[in-house]
């Protein structure tokens, strides 16, 4: 996208559908034993990576946490090479080698897909600092969770980013529960957005249900760094429909919670945005639905008929320059 | 004697030492309501409160640095980290604060907290969730090491390791919280010393020497290898730091062979210290050289494939033995 365009916002809400139909699929297919390890679905928190694209340059930089999958398919990362990672096959977007909790898209601008709770974080002021130093105009969006507010490298990134004055947003996806803990059990604060005032950072909260909300508060936010490089955090107010990751049964909750923010869901509300304001119809939603579905069944087959990585390169991504010491 | 799962073996040995002292506590994330991310601590804190059984966020060294504060001040933490790969957010606690204070204090500060969990490579988890972190911690002054293997070994080691009046870190074998073992029943007090190694198996032509994980790795090829006449004596070293020297020398004596398997990796690991001693000390007991098993010198790969051919296996393990015993 180039500067000052706006998104079309029916092309979002397929990205939204896209991801949805994804993590079904990849949910199902762990079951079915063709993904290994943690996998964590985004089901519910679409709106927040929709939105938070929808905002910002395809060159301004993502790096987010392990539940990842969506922030590779709203970077671009083909459902293809997201899929044939979980299965870890060599045609994934880590080659197999990182799984679901560590995605990576270089050429999309996605640096990840990082497992280890706030690690991230930090790396997020890290490339901050380098568009500063080369006087880029590009922002970097760190997306992490409401558990993560509560690591020292938060808190000492937050401090950096802010002594520096670093073209960075913050965006805590708040869905209210880190596992089975919920926010009320793990912060000492109120809000969450009042950690940043702490370190002198403009902060917001918004409703992440709502992707033009989400996407008008990034888009003011970052218009604003890129006038003049600062740091920003936002607190997004979201919720995942399903456990924490697949051997979660999530019995820490209600299902009249859980029935409450599904009554309240992303897509259903762009939609009925969209088909209110006559952009959108009945025929062209389920033409799109369709087509998402279509798109991760085939992403589901390209990752079956894809080669494992070979034995051979076992050793071929230690070291850069292949050193075997 | 009964059979209980490793899982409920530990989960005894918390419930005995939280009734016997009431400065033991247990902190960790999801310990209390969630009762445990793999259910170690289930209905601890029906059992024993929420003063005694404490949810912390996510903030590890946080809260490993307030054990090593409450045990400068006479509490006897049990710390647990949901898996030793989040152990290294707090590696300053648990390398620099836990284990230098006595002697940083002139003797003033023993530090007795244990630090527990379960480390080692699961089941594609990838790189940043498959550390096995025995050789990291054992080359630390100060601190003891263990990694049990069995039921009766982890319940043992742990009342053990909560008893000890220095930081000691019980390495749990996170993918043997479900396999079962013969335990003495609750109303006997179990202890196994640390620094004690445990022959599982006797044999005459080989020496395996194994712990964790690789224990029943070893078990299962020590049973094949009888079909081909080969004898294994596997030796679970139960402890890596103190390390049992005489179960080695002992065992190493009779065989004359040595086989290795660890899991973790080949530079630095626990067997390069094992082969060290061995030679150093028993130098004419050996026929032929050490070999150790471990995992390749790489970040674990998530594809299962490769995963596979990064761990030690049955097959690397056989050829090996195959290899000390000229076979
Ligand atoms: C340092 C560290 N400690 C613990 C974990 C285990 N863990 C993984 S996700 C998670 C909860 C994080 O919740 P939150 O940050 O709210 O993100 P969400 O899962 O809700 O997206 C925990 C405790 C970890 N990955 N890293
Ligand atoms: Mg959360």
């Amino acid at each position: 996208m180039q500067p000052g365009e706006q998104r079309d916002e029916v092309e979002m809400l397929s990205l939204m559908l896209l991801i949805r139909r994804f993590e079904e699929r990849a949910s199902q297919q762990y079951q079915a034993q063709k993904i290994g390890g943690f996998c964590h679905l985004y089901i519910g928190q679409e709106a927040v990576v929709a939105g938070a694209v929808a905002a910002v340059r395809d060159d301004d930089y993502i790096i987010t946490a392990y539940r990842d999958h969506a922030h590779a398919l709203a970077r671009g990362t083909s459902a293809d090479a997201c899929m044939a990672e979980l299965f870890g096959k060599e045609t994934g977007c880590s080659r197999g080698l990182g799984g679901s909790m560590h995605f990576f898209d270089r050429k999309n601008h996605m640096y990840g897909g990082h497992a280890i709770v706030a690690a991230h974080v930090p790396l997020a002021v890290g490339m901050a600092f380098a568009i500063k130093y080369r006087g880029e105009d590009r922002v970097t969006l760190c997306f992490f969770g409401d558990g993560a507010i509560n690591q020292g490298a938060f808190h000492e990134a937050l401090n950096l980013a802010a002594l520096y004055k670093l073209p960075i947003v913050f965006i805590c996806e708040n869905n209210l529960f880190a596992m089975g803990t919920s926010v009320k059990r793990s912060t000492s604060l109120k809000q969450i957005v009042d950690r940043a005032e702490g370190y002198d950072i403009p902060g917001e909260i918004v409703d992440g249900m709502n992707f033009r909300e989400v996407r008008d508060e990034i888009a003011e936010i970052v218009d604003s760094i890129r006038k003049e490089p600062h740091p920003a955090f936002l607190e997004v107010r979201t919720y995942r429909y399903r456990g924490h990751s697949m051997s979660d049964p999530a019995s820490y909750r209600t299902k009249k919670e859980l029935e409450k923010y599904r009554l309240d869901d992303p897509i259903t509300r762009l939609r009925a945005q969209l088909t209110r304001e006559g952009k959108l119809t009945n025929e062209q939603f389920d033409r799109l639905d369709k087509q998402a579905k279509e798109t991760v069944l085939a992403a589901v087959k390209f990752a079956e008929q894809s080669p494992q990585p070979p034995l051979e390169k076992l050793y071929d991504y230690t070291y850069a320059d292949g050193a075997k010491p | 004697m009964r059979e209980i799962t490793y899982r409920q073996a530990l989960n005894e040995a918390l419930a005995e030492e939280l009734e016997r002292d009431p400065n033991v506590f247990l902190m960790g994330e999801e310990v209390a309501e969630y009762q445990g991310a793999y259910k170690v601590s289930q209905g601890l804190l029906q059992r024993f409160g929420p003063r005694r059984i404490i949810d912390t966020p996510i903030s590890e060294n946080g809260f490993a640095g307030l054990g090593v504060g409450a045990a400068m001040v006479g509490l006897r933490p049990i710390i647990e980290f949901m898996t030793f790969s989040f152990s290294l957010v707090a590696f300053d606690q648990v390398v620099n604060n836990a284990p230098n204070m006595f002697t940083m204090s002139g003797g003033q500060f023993n530090i007795p907290i244990t630090f527990r969990g379960p480390n080692g490579p699961a089941h594609q988890l990838g790189a940043t969730h498959s550390h096995a972190t025995e050789n990291f911690y054992a080359s630390v002054p100060g601190l003891k090491v263990c990694t049990p293997a069995t039921p009766r070994d982890a319940k043992g080691l742990l009342k053990t390791a909560v008893r000890d009046d220095n930081p000691v870190l019980v390495l749990e074998a996170e993918l043997l919280y479900s396999s079962k073992g013969m335990v003495e029943p609750p109303d006997e007090e179990l202890l196994i010393p640390l620094g004690k190694a445990d022959v599982k198996r006797e044999g005459s032509d080989v020496s395996i020497i194994c712990y964790a994980q690789t224990v029943p790795l070893a078990l299962k090829v020590a049973a094949q290898l009888e079909e081909e006449d080969i004898s294994a004596e596997i030796v679970d070293l139960r402890s890596i730091k103190p390390l049992d020297e005489k179960a080695i020398f002992d065992s190493v004596t009779k065989t004359h062979r040595v086989v290795i398997v660890e899991q973790d990796h080949p530079f630095c690991g626990v067997g390069a210290e094992v082969c060290y001693r061995i030679q150093k000390n028993i130098f004419d007991a050996l026929d032929a050289p050490i070999i150790r098993v471990s995992q390749e010198d790489v970040p674990m790969p998530y594809n299962e494939r490769l995963e596979h051919a990064v761990l030690p296996n049955a097959e690397k393990l056989i050829a090996a033995v195959k290899q000390v015993c000229y076979a």
